[in-house]
């Protein structure tokens, strides 16, 4: 019950589709479609999104991925709607860094 | 020195502070320097939080949470936790930190 009620906060997410920010500083997205209490994810659909600061962003098909937890910063519930309007393939920015403890 | 962080750490005391802290908007710096603004959702024993209506804090630097409204931050990523000083009372968590050692020392 006590595993439960740590991770409830990931219950709401299942199904939908997220992005995760991983420790070496990735981004990766796809439909979150499993957790546990040590936040290891499951993502269905998964791709990663690879920044550059000379060229826009690359999307790179994953598939049906498991994330370790440990290796999980952070999971963002992506909305739909303002992630259509944006046009990646424009988008620059240096990629994340890792973290760093 | 070493026996009291533990100690800190084996009570809910901090898991109680940020749930008085629910509702606030506060800022939480990650360890990777990204910083996320957002208002305190909820909060969990490992201090996970998870955060609403997100912006991040250097946007043109950090482009890539562009589509994330919600979000959940894993505790073992955060560096500090920036909160609005009317809401918190230092001298009632000062003392409070204070008991909490002190009784876990005396077990």
């Amino acid at each position: 019950r006590r595993a439960a009620m740590a991770t409830a906060q990931l219950a709401d997410y299942v199904d939908r589709i997220v992005q995760i920010i991983t420790n070496d500083g990735r981004v990766i997205v796809g439909k979150l479609k499993g957790y546990d209490q040590t936040t290891n994810v499951i993502l269905d659909e998964s791709h990663e999104r690879v920044f550059a600061a000379d060229a826009g962003v690359e999307q790179v098909i994953l598939g049906l991925y498991i994330v370790r937890g440990d290796n999980i910063a952070v999971l963002g519930e992506i909305d739909e709607e303002t992630d259509s309007k944006l046009d990646l393939t424009t988008m620059q920015a240096e990629p994340l860094g890792p973290v760093v403890h | 020195a070493h026996g009291v962080r533990e100690a800190l750490e084996r009570t809910m005391l901090f898991y109680s502070f940020f749930k008085t802290l629910i509702g606030k908007e506060v800022v939480v710096e990650l360890k990777n320097d990204l910083a996320i603004r957002g208002e305190l959702h909820s909060v969990d024993q490992y201090l996970n939080v998870k955060l609403l209506n997100i912006s991040v804090v250097d946007p043109e630097r950090f482009p890539h949470m562009a589509s994330v409204k919600h979000c959940f931050v894993r505790g073992s990523v955060i560096r500090y936790v920036q909160l609005p000083k009317a809401d918190v009372d230092t001298e009632l968590l000062q003392d409070a930190a204070r008991r909490e050692a002190q009784q876990q020392r005396a077990k």
